[in-house]
Order: C-alpha cells, then sequence, then structure tokens
C-alpha cells in the first residue's frame, strides 16, 4: 500500500436526527426520538480507487454520502478532501470545493430538473463555475453527452423524452461537467432495469477510466459493486462492521453480516432450500442495540456481543487493509484460524 | 418520438372478432375524453377571448358614449337598436356593459396577477429557507388569511372614501397570502427532489436555485387556483359596488349596472339581469379554462410504470 | 364452486391462460401491454413472469383478478380458473373468487393495508367476512397466521397500526391476510423488492413453506432472475408484452435460448471479481410499446437480429412444461 496522500479521508462522522419533542415524551421527560444514521464512520480513499459502501435500509450510506457533500451537516467528525476541511469551509471555498466532488443520485426521474433543457442542464454547472463563457454552452453539453452516450441531435430536449437509463446518463455528464476529481454514485443504478443496469455500470468504468476519477459507489447488493470497487466498506445501522479489498473481503468475510450479505446473493443454478442466513429484521435506527448492533441477527453471537461494542481490527489478507468489528470472527483470525463459511446457520 | 403504428388488430390478428369491437370501442372511448378536455379549454378561451377583444376594442366601435343619457328613451326592452335595453336614465346597457368589462376585467387581471407573483415569490422563499423566515411569514400568512376581508375593506373605505383605490389595496393587502402558502406547501415538497440537491452540490447559488431552478416547479397549485381567484375577484369587486363600496357613479362597473337596476327589476328585468348574466358568463369561461388547465396538468398517464 | 378447503390433487391444472391479450388506447391507436400470453398453473406449483418494466408482466397478473388498470381492457384470450372462463365473469363471481380462491399480494404493503386500522382489525375482518368466522374463532385464527408468518409476538402485534411496524413485518402481515382464507392460487406482484435482501429470503421461504403445506399455486412475477430462479418451477420470460421464451425452470436458466434470455442472465450482478469490465450484452433502449417493429419486438437490441424478424409470428416453438423459445434463430444450447 503506497503512502500516497489519500483523496478524501473521513474520521469519526457521526450524524444524528432529533425528531419533533414529542408531547408524550416530553410529559414522562423523556428525550426526543433520535434517529442515529451515522456513528463514527470513517474511511480513506486514495486517487483513482474506487471504493464499493454497501448496506441496507438504516445503514447510513446515504446519509454518509449527503454528509460528505455537506447536504447534511455532521454532528461529530471530520471529513478532509486533499487535506482541506470541508465541513468549516464556506463562502468561495466552500464553491471550489464543490467543483471537486460531484454526485449521481438514485432516482433518475426526478434528479433533472423537467423544465430544463438537457443541454442546458448540463452546461449550466460550467457556466457557473466559470468553466466556459455564454455561447460554447451547447458545444459543451454536446461533447459532454456524447462522453454519456446521448445523442447530440438531443441536446434540446427535455428530460421527460428520455428513458430512466438516459436520464442517468444525463445526469451523469451533469455531474462531469465541472471536472469533478471525485465522483459520489449514491445508488445510482438501483432504480434501472437489469440490461440498463449493466450498461450503466460499463460507462461508469470507462468514464472512470478515461478521466481518472476517484469514485465511491454505494448500493444495496455485493454483486453490484464487485467489478466496480477496488474496496469495499460494509456498513450496517450506522457504522461500517467489515471494509477490506473487494477480493479479500468476498473470499475470506470476517463479519457474520457480510456473509450473510454473500449468501443472500441468489444462484441461478438451482433451486436452494436455504435456511435464511440471518433472523428477523433490521432493528429500527431509533434504538440502536447495545454492544454490537448486530448481534440480535448474528448466529455467531456470544454472551459479550451484547455488552462490549467489538472494536475494529485489522485482519491478515492479501492486500492488506482488512478491517472487521466483530468480537468472534476477529478473534478467530487472530488465532490464524481459517473461520469456516460453514459457521453461518450454526 | 414517433408514435405512429401502434399495433392494429386487424393486422397482428388478434384471435376472434370480439377483439376488434372492443379495440375499436376502446379507440373511440379515448378519442372522445380527448375530444371533450379539448372542449373545455377552447370553450372558455372563446368566452374570455370575445369579452377581452370587444372590451378592448370599445373605443373604436363607435358606440355611444356609455354616460350618454336620453330620457326619451328610457327603460326600453331589449331591441335592436339597443341590444340590452336601455336603463331608467336612458342609457344603453350594452354600452355600459360594454366599458364596464374594461373596468372589471382590469381590476381581475391586475388584482390577480401582481398578487400571485408578490406571493408565490415569498411563499417560495420561505419554503426553500425554512427557519425563522419560514415561521414568520407563516405566521403572517396565517393572520392575514384569517382576517375578515369585508372589514377589511370597510377599514379602507372608510378612511380613503369610496372608489376603486380601496379595492385595490383591499385585495394586495390580502390576496397575495393564498398564493404564498400555495407555493410554500409545494416547495416543502420540492426542495428534497433530487435535481434540487444536485443543484445544491453542483455551488448553484440560492437564488439562482429558487428563482431559475425551484419556483417553476411549484407554481402549478398557483396557476390552477389564480383562475379562481380571477372570477373570485371579478364577484368582489361587482359586490363591492353593489354594496355602493366600489365605484361611485354613473362608472359602468358590472356590480353597480346590478344595482342601478335592482329598483325596477320587475318591470324591466333586462336593467339588472342581463349584466348579471355577463357575470355568470365571464365567470364561466374562466372557470372552464381553469378546469381544462388542470385537466392538461393532471393528464400524466404513463403506460410502463407497472411492468 | 369447490368450497375453500377443499382437496386439489398436487399437480391438478388450476388455471389455463390462453390468449391474453390487454391494450391500452394511446394516441389514435392501441398498445399492447400483453399480446397472446399463454400459461398453465398446477396445483402446488409456482409459475415465474419474468421481465423488465414495460414487458407486460404486472397488467398481466392483474387481468387475471379482473384488475386491469383503466383505460386498459382485455382484448382477447380466456382465462379458465377450474374450468371456468373468468374473463366473461360476472363481477358478483369474481368478487366471490377474489380473495377467497384466487389471493394476491403486492409489492407495496402499505397500499393494501388501510392505516387507520389495526392489523388485528384487517386480519380478522378478512377472516369474518370472506371465511365466514366466527370472533373468537376469527382472533384465534388471526394469532395463529401471524405466528406462522412470522410476526414476533403476534397477540400484541394485532393492536398495532401498519406505519408501526417495518416494511418486511407489513409484508408479512399482507401475506397473512392473503392466506387467511387458504386460497388456492396466489398471485404475488413483487412481493420482494422492495426488501432488504436479507429479509426476501425469508419471505420467500415462507411463501415456499406455505405451498408446500396447502398444495396452493403461485403466480410470481418479478423483475429479478435470481429470485424467479429460486422459487419458481415455470418460467415465462416477457418482453413488450411477448411471450419470448418459456418452460421449465432447470431448462431456461440454465441453458437459456432466446439471445434476451441469454443476454439478461449475463447481465446480472454477479459476486466475481474480474478486472474486466462489467458485461453489458443487451445494447439499445428499453422497448417503446407505441414504436415496435413489426415482427420481433426485441430487434433493434439483437445480436441475432435479421431481415427476417419483421415478419416473425413470434411464438413459442413448446409449451410451459418443456422448454419453448420463439426465436427461430437462437442456437440450439448445448
Amino acid at each position: 500500500m503506497s503512502a500516497a496522500e489519500p483523496l478524501l479521508a473521513v474520521s469519526g462522522l457521526t450524524k444524528r436526527f432529533v425528531d419533533r419533542h414529542a408531547v408524550v415524551d416530553k410529559l414522562r421527560r423523556r428525550p426526543p426520538a433520535t434517529l442515529t444514521a451515522l456513528d463514527g464512520v470513517g474511511f480513506s480513499l486514495l486517487p483513482g480507487e474506487t471504493l464499493g459502501v454497501v448496506g441496507e435500509s438504516g445503514s447510513g450510506k446515504s446519509t454518509l454520502a449527503r454528509c460528505i457533500v455537506r447536504l447534511h451537516e455532521p454532528d461529530a467528525g471530520s471529513v478532509m478532501f486533499e487535506g482541506t476541511d470541508m465541513l468549516s469551509a464556506a463562502g468561495a471555498e466552500l464553491r471550489g470545493l464543490r467543483r471537486s466532488i460531484q454526485m449521481v443520485f438514485q432516482d433518475p426521474y426526478t434528479s433533472l430538473n423537467p423544465r430544463l433543457r438537457i443541454g442546458a442542464a448540463v452546461a449550466e454547472p460550467a457556466r457557473v463555475h466559470g468553466l466556459i463563457e455564454r455561447g460554447e454552452e451547447e458545444d459543451y453539453a454536446t461533447e459532454l453527452l456524447e462522453r454519456v452516450g446521448i445523442r447530440p441531435e438531443t441536446v434540446r430536449r427535455y428530460p421527460h423524452e428520455f428513458s430512466g437509463g438516459q436520464r442517468q446518463r444525463i445526469a451523469i455528464a451533469r455531474s462531469l461537467a465541472v471536472k469533478p476529481r471525485l465522483l459520489i454514485a449514491d445508488e445510482a443504478v438501483s432504480a434501472l432495469d437489469v440490461s440498463i443496469q449493466a450498461q450503466l455500470l460499463s460507462l461508469l468504468e470507462q468514464i472512470r477510466s478515461d478521466l481518472g476519477l476517484t469514485m465511491i459507489f454505494i448500493a444495496h447488493q455485493l454483486a453490484v459493486i464487485s467489478r466496480l470497487a477496488d474496496r469495499v466498506a460494509i456498513m450496517y445501522l450506522g457504522r461500517i462492521v467489515e471494509t477490506g479489498a473487494t477480493a479479500d473481503v468476498f473470499a475470506n468475510p470476517r463479519h457474520p453480516y457480510t456473509r450473510a450479505l454473500l449468501e443472500a446473493h441468489p444462484r441461478i443454478d438451482g433451486t436452494r432450500v436455504r435456511k435464511p442466513a440471518v433472523r428477523t429484521e433490521t432493528p429500527s435506527p431509533y434504538s440502536i442495540p447495545s454492544g454490537c448492533r448486530f448481534h440480535t441477527r448474528c448466529p455467531l453471537a456470544e454472551d459479550v456481543c451484547s455488552r462490549v461494542d467489538p472494536p475494529a481490527v485489522e485482519v491478515p489478507s492479501l492486500r492488506g487493509g482488512h478491517v472487521s468489528a466483530c468480537h468472534v470472527l476477529a478473534r478467530a483470525a487472530e488465532a490464524h484460524t481459517p473461520a469456516a463459511v460453514g459457521d453461518v446457520g450454526g | 418520438m414517433s408514435a405512429q403504428a401502434p399495433a392494429d388488430p386487424v393486422a397482428v390478428g388478434l384471435p376472434g372478432p370480439l377483439g376488434n369491437m372492443v379495440a375499436a370501442r376502446l379507440r373511440r372511448r379515448a378519442a372522445s375524453e380527448r375530444r371533450w378536455a379539448k372542449v373545455t379549454l377552447w370553450l372558455g378561451m372563446a368566452i374570455i377571448g370575445a369579452i377581452v377583444l370587444i372590451a378592448a376594442a370599445a373605443p373604436l366601435l363607435g358606440f355611444v358614449k356609455p354616460d350618454q343619457q336620453n330620457l326619451a328613451q328610457a327603460l326600453q326592452a331589449p331591441s335592436l337598436h339597443h341590444p340590452f335595453g336601455t336603463d331608467t336614465l336612458g342609457r344603453d346597457i350594452l354600452t355600459r356593459v360594454i366599458y364596464g368589462a374594461r373596468i372589471d376585467l382590469t381590476f381581475a387581471f391586475v388584482t390577480t396577477i401582481i398578487p400571485f407573483f408578490f406571493g408565490a415569490l415569498v411563499g417560495a422563499l420561505a419554503g426553500y429557507r425554512g427557519g425563522w423566515l419560514d415561521t414568520v411569514v407563516n405566521r403572517f400568512v396565517d393572520t392575514v388569511v384569517a382576517f375578515p376581508f369585508i372589514v377589511l375593506i370597510l377599514a379602507i373605505v372608510t378612511i380613503e372614501g369610496p372608489g376603486l383605490t380601496g379595492a385595490y389595496v383591499g385585495v394586495f393587502a390580502v390576496g397575495w397570502a393564498l398564493y404564498a402558502r400555495l407555493t410554500r406547501g409545494e416547495m416543502l415538497v420540492e426542495r428534497q427532489r433530487e435535481y434540487i440537491l444536485a443543484a445544491q452540490i453542483l455551488g448553484y447559488s440560492t437564488p439562482r436555485i429558487v428563482l431559475r431552478h425551484a419556483l417553476p416547479n411549484v407554481l402549478r397549485a398557483s396557476i390552477v387556483f389564480s383562475m379562481a381567484d380571477i372570477v373570485l375577484n371579478i364577484l368582489l369587486l361587482s359586490s363591492l359596488s353593489y354594496l355602493g363600496l366600489g365605484v361611485s357613479p354613473p362608472t359602468p362597473e358590472w356590480g353597480a349596472l346590478v344595482a342601478e337596476g335592482q329598483n325596477v327589476l320587475l318591470t324591466s328585468w333586462w336593467v339588472a339581469t342581463l349584466p348579471g348574466l355577463v357575470i355568470v358568463l365571464t365567470g364561466v369561461g374562466f372557470s372552464l379554462i381553469g378546469d381544462g388547465i388542470a385537466d392538461r396538468f393532471g393528464r400524466d398517464f404513463t403506460l410502463t410504470g407497472s411492468g | 364452486m369447490s368450497a375453500p378447503g377443499t382437496e386439489i390433487h398436487a399437480g391438478a391444472e388450476l388455471l389455463d391462460v390462453r390468449d391474453l391479450t390487454i391494450g391500452f388506447p394511446a394516441g389514435e391507436g392501441l398498445l399492447l401491454a400483453a399480446d397472446r400470453i399463454d400459461f398453465q398453473v398446477a396445483a402446488g406449483r409456482t409459475v415465474g413472469l419474468v421481465g423488465e418494466s414495460g414487458c407486460g408482466k404486472s397488467v398481466t397478473l392483474r387481468s387475471l383478478l379482473g384488475l386491469v388498470p383503466y383505460p386498459g381492457e382485455i382484448l382477447a384470450g380466456e382465462i379458465r380458473w377450474l374450468g371456468e372462463d373468468l374473463r366473461g365473469a360476472s363481477k358478483q363471481r369474481l368478487a366471490a373468487v377474489r380473495g377467497i380462491e384466487i389471493s394476491m399480494i403486492f409489492q407495496d404493503p402499505t397500499a393494501c393495508l388501510n392505516p387507520v386500522f389495526t392489523v388485528g382489525d384487517q386480519l380478522i375482518e378478512t377472516l369474518r367476512k370472506r371465511g365466514g368466522m366466527g370472533r373468537d374463532d376469527a382472533r384465534r385464527r388471526a394469532v395463529e397466521l401471524l405466528d406462522r408468518v412470522g410476526v414476533p409476538s403476534p397477540e400484541r402485534r394485532l393492536r398495532s397500526y401498519p406505519h408501526q411496524l417495518s416494511g418486511g413485518m407489513r409484508q408479512r402481515v399482507m401475506i397473512a391476510i392473503a392466506i387467511s382464507t387458504r386460497p388456492k392460487l396466489l398471485l404475488a406482484d413483487e412481493p420482494t423488492t422492495a426488501l432488504d435482501v436479507t429479509i426476501q429470503e425469508q419471505i420467500l421461504s415462507l411463501l415456499k413453506a406455505f405451498q408446500q403445506e396447502n398444495g396452493m399455486a403461485i403466480v410470481l412475477v418479478s423483475h429479478d432472475l435470481g429470485v424467479i430462479s429460486e422459487t419458481c418451477d415455470e418460467v415465462v420470460v416477457m418482453y413488450a408484452g411477448r411471450m419470448l421464451e418459456a418452460g421449465v425452470r432447470e431448462a431456461v436458466m440454465s441453458s437459456p435460448r432466446h439471445p434476451y434470455t441469454r443476454g439478461l442472465i449475463k447481465a446480472m450482478p454477479s459476486l466475481e471479481i474480474s478486472d474486466e469490465p462489467p458485461p453489458a450484452p443487451i445494447p439499445g433502449q428499453p422497448p417503446n410499446l407505441a414504436d415496435l417493429p413489426p415482427g420481433c419486438p426485441f430487434q433493434p437490441r439483437c445480436e441475432l437480429s435479421r431481415p427476417e424478424c419483421r415478419s416473425l409470428p413470434v411464438t413459442l416453438d413448446a409449451d410451459l412444461a418443456g422448454h419453448g423459445c420463439a426465436c427461430p434463430f437462437a442456437e440450439v444450447a448445448v
């Protein structure tokens, strides 16, 4: 692992959403209902890397993305972009930083202004940041649109004239207009049909290598990021429970939740009469379980798991940087006991 | 996007002649629905268009002056020479109605458009910013909306004296509030939309986001309401004049015309009734336009939503 | 007609859909959301309708209970339920069948759970009105059902309102209501699409278990080939309202014949790590029903397309019991 300066360094990021104080709670002198979306999240990203962030509902992955671009203000923690503190930037400095980090959203039907022609929507960011002059907009937009596979003759059309997959391409083009260094794809392909998903993933891969982009790819399925992501971070209820090189984590998952996600991936070869790998449902982020937040569903849960929050421990791996927060599996790794895949379901 | 060549059931060879009959019936039904929706809009626009045109061209149409009295011709029933008859002072009622249209329509448009813009702007800003601005604007709007409007008008009229000014001031003071509320409501939803978030991430300034991106998308409810508002404002002015609080004689405002005909209602019905019918017709015209617009906005039916 | 709970021999054919065609008016013409759809469902078996958005699978499913959304209509075909054609059935007959002999569950449970009534109210109401049970019996049975679908503390849950439950729980409640009358056929419209992957498994296992217990048949609609592959006995692949491939699951999934099916399977994200960029086997845009080419609708995106495709009848060369494909140019799978 090179000692290069990370492009993005996130540390201790915490974000809570506090509901309006219900009368019932006020009367009983209870604190207002609080949703813990992020609870001490940290990672770093080297230039050119792609990080896959995978988690299900309530994991906080979207909140993470929004905190990084400061759509939400985190309650604690830091976000350093190329050494600059993003959370304290303001005014012109913030605007400059905004050029560097862009985001593509999940819903193709609301991520484009329905009243703006796509050429105008794609060129506007460049105008606003002074990258182009008036009159250069259409050419600039055409070039960007061609790069994402949208035919130049359609530059004056409105978003509703395009399909979902095409709209996502346009949204990507818009985010590229300011020549960002880091692109965050927040479930950017989740709302698309499988055949179109495949096209978009291929496109993102191509853009990434053409433009040397660093990427954070957020998804709720591990399989989606398997080819794109160099490293992966698995999130559960506001924490990263495991992270490492994608190949390492897939080959040797060191957290029961990761294993459950891998197990849950459907196979199309034969019918599996599977025993579900985890029990029950994800607890509500309003009441995070004590100790290890996964212990209520974990097939390996021991006594310690309900009392003590497991520390993030580095485990042996081929490519290094494989970290897991699990009492049981981290212990097994330390003892150099290969944790058998058959542990799950025990 | 071409919409040509959808499947022709005959060519496709639907099993059974029944299929073709059902298909034909479906097509007819859809076509007639579309026609009907168009009719509403065009009918409304035709009515209003005609009234506006005639009113605008009034001085050029060579009518007798609206306050031209001719006592010898008083209270004539409608005839070729006086299509709407004459009133107690022998004035031609049709002329007075047409000149009245100028007053009423101007009032209606001005008292709708200006509060629309002002209210929409305030509401959009308050909805987008949230926080103390939103709270302040909300309380203000609540107060204004709750205020009994007639009382306000009476108060203004007492201060200003009767006349159009009082009506204008009154509506400006109060009319904007509903638009503010409508756009604020839509803005609360719209500001979560991803294209707005994208605009924020792209570093656009707040004025740019609110005015260029959000505002055009939050006006729908306000536009639909404005059609009703125009009608309400006409009725307001007519009512005020009828009560003697609006224009002063001999200004030929529609409501005033109705008031003038009250006393002779049973003998010379046309003096009050015909101006009244014109008020109704105008109201219907705007309502039809409003319906037509609401229809076009509402008809967003797409097939590929449910697989 | 048989009363609820009557034994049906396993394997007996319950539903026979033939030539089902559903049209929607559009502009001056007609869009065919479903075009001559054929399939049969036997007791204890699961038939899957798979395809991407706009392929007509949901509309087809809903038409089985007479629920085609306005302004669409069934233009042609038969829907034979236990020998009787439901397509021409009276409103009363359909009402008697719905919810009792044939039940349906949807992608979004919030849409069919009334937010102002408790879960218990809704479950008990179904048991009493449609199942004809008395109040106490219904209550007992409701608790049983909730327990059966995996809702913890079922007694307490009876008093919960839908919004107090998580997505997975709501889905379970919806399933409980649907199977409370022991239907012979369950129609499932993307029942797990909105759920987390780890919950999906649990729900699908649940449905399978019911099926085995009661010999219930299922028609499952999904865009997820993985879900289809794990739960279905027979598979129908749909595209732009047509059936492109159909057959026994093992055959279709392991040796797909139609280029679309092959492309779909290849396009599925896999856990395989590779340095190669992700494959995008199906180029082009989803089909626009208003602008389909004559013949096979898949032509614009098909690597095998040739001029003859424009005059193709697009019918399967075998039925659901075997392995039928609508493309005569597809290579025979090895």
